[in-house]
């Protein structure tokens, strides 16, 4: 498939599929975040600069903190997203797909300056749409990965049909993807559905499209284990 | 088994889990969570593991075994943190990691050095012997104002000082130096470039200025101030740049690893000496701020906490110690 899924075994024996994010998602998360901070800075400027010079002090000071360490932070305590990653629904882990820890989210933000170079993190951009898992230089040496943390919804719902068996014999992926035609026709129009059912129209009892199309549903309905 | 039988046999089971990951996603409901509850979380992970490997073996529908894949990464998230000792590491770190990291790497830390302090030096010469040469380095305003800020006439140092801007100038020191220092570290991922260029650029920099205040006759402010913080704060500018020249060189000449596994290799050593320069750059700047600026103290007080400093900054890094295991 041409997902762009990152497949991680894992000591229990399967396989967990990370759907990596690409550099659109990603450069608006960060923009998000850019947004939040300089917000930040605003509310801060205005609220120190009445304290004077001391004042003056502890916003330099909160400025190196919100460039360097808010991102850190954030990732450690809110599950390895920073606000704008959490609004774009995706989230930092470990190449092993285990949540993010100290060491690696300390690098790859420290070198966030690297890939800031030398404007508009062109270096980070360039890295990111030439490496096949998305990674910026600071995920590179830090071994992370950006992934989509999606909440699960189920979509898919069959048809209840009359449970039909196969005409022929059909291997096991020949089944899958009738059962996942079957889940997923109410996506498509009347019209991509019956172009679809017809490519099975030499094995199909059915004379019209309609007919044949309910035939693979009810195929569907026989490989879900419905009698 | 069908998969409709396979379904109403485990449903249970995953909606047990996921009620129990919406639990523990949630800081708040995460605390009322009861030891004998927390117990079943890797029974119900191996369960889940167990159904989704079936339910991909079999060819379920997708969209079921995109269910199943989506609990399992839950449950592996939480089942997986890693636990952290961090008040632990951090002492060990400053008694013995960070020195002993440094000597580790004595050749990169002494070529580190002298890619700093070897231009400083050569310009300093040069200054002093052609006084001009200052402005090819520094640009003109900025040579003007360090020579305000350092006019032993005047009657505070550093910069216009009011009762309160000891901390104002401590919170630039951390935001520009600590700043500086992670830049001169991260660029050096660009096969060294970056952090070499920060090192010579900040050395010549360094020396010209140096010079031109020999050439002008400020010497009795201008060492005084910065031999206090110098100590802490140059060698972690050169720390840092090592740090960054070892992410570069481990790109470079990468030896039996392929790159990529170099680099990571290479980046959980130099990220340490990170840590420990951010820790100097912090204690530099509170001393340029509280401490060399002030004017209450003598000029010889200056020097000799200042002569101090260095020599304790040297010993601490390069005293030979055991290595100890982590």
């Amino acid at each position: 498939m041409l997902d762009t899924n990152h497949t991680v075994e894992v000591p229990e024996g399967i396989e967990l599929n990370l759907p990596l994010a690409g550099p659109v998602v990603r450069s608006l998360a960060f923009m998000i975040d850019m947004a939040i901070r300089i917000g930040v800075y605003f509310v801060i400027g205005t609220i120190f600069g009445v304290m004077g010079r001391f004042g003056g002090g502890l916003f330099l000071i909160f400025i190196f903190l919100l460039e360097w360490a808010y991102p850190i932070l954030f990732e450690i305590y809110n599950q390895g997203a920073t606000p704008g990653k959490k609004m774009m629904g995706i989230k930092v882990v470990n190449d092993d797909g285990t949540p993010i820890t100290w060491g690696p989210s300390i690098v790859r933000n420290l070198l966030r300056a690297a890939d800031a170079f030398p404007v508009f993190y062109l270096v980070g951009l360039i890295s990111m749409m030439i490496h096949h898992q998305f990674k910026r230089l600071g995920d590179l040496a830090a071994g992370t990965l950006v992934i989509h943390k999606n909440s699960y919804t189920p979509s898919g719902s069959l048809q209840n049909e009359k449970p039909q068996q196969a005409p022929v014999n059909l291997t096991l992926e020949e089944q899958r993807a009738i059962l996942h035609f079957g889940e997923r026709s109410h996506q498509l129009s009347e019209a991509r559905n019956h172009e679809l059912a017809d490519i099975l129209s030499p094995i199909l009892e059915g004379k019209d499209a309609k007919e044949r199309m309910s035939n693979i549903v009810s195929m569907a309905n026989w490989f879900r284990g419905r009698r | 088994m069908r998969q409709e039988e396979f379904e109403k046999q485990y449903t249970s089971i995953w909606q047990e889990s996921e009620q129990l990951f919406n639990q523990f996603d949630s800081r708040s409901e995460r605390k009322k969570l009861d030891q004998e509850t927390l117990n079943q979380l890797p029974n119900l992970y191996r369960a889940l593991c167990h159904s989704l490997a079936i339910a991909k073996e079999r060819q379920y529908s997708p969209y079921l075994i995109e269910y199943l894949d989506n609990l399992v990464l839950r449950g592996h998230q939480i089942l997986y943190s890693k636990r952290t000792y961090l008040l632990y590491k951090i002492i060990h770190f400053v008694a013995h990691g960070f020195p002993s990291e440094i000597q580790k790497q004595k050749l990169l830390f002494w070529m580190s050095m002298l890619i700093f302090f070897g231009p400083s030096l050569i310009l300093l010469t040069l200054t002093i012997l052609n006084p001009d040469l200052v402005y090819s380095i520094v640009p003109p305003n900025q040579v003007s104002q360090i020579e305000s800020m350092y006019d032993p006439e005047a009657s505070v140092l550093g910069r216009e000082r009011e009762s309160d801007s000891d901390f104002y100038m401590f919170g630039h020191y951390i935001w520009n130096n600590i700043g500086i220092g992670f830049r001169t570290f991260a660029t050096g991922i660009l096969f060294t470039m970056g952090s070499i260029f920060f090192l010579t650029f900040n050395g010549l920099f360094f020396g010209a200025i140096s010079a031109h205040i020999i050439n002008i006759k400020y010497t009795s402010t201008f060492f005084p101030f910065v031999i206090g913080h110098g100590s802490f704060e140059l060698t972690a500018i050169v720390i840092c740049g090592m740090a960054g020249i070892k992410l570069g060189w481990s790109i470079i000449a990468p030896g039996n690893l392929t790159r990529l596994d170099s680099l990571k290799l290479a980046t959980e050593k130099a990220v340490l000496l990170v840590y420990g320069a951010a820790l100097f750059l912090l204690i530099a700047a509170f001393i340029e701020a509280f401490w060399s600026s002030s004017t209450l103290l003598t000029t010889t007080t200056k020097y000799s906490v200042g002569t101090f400093l260095w020599i304790f900054v040297y010993v601490y890094l390069l005293w030979p110690r055991k290595l100890v295991s982590k």
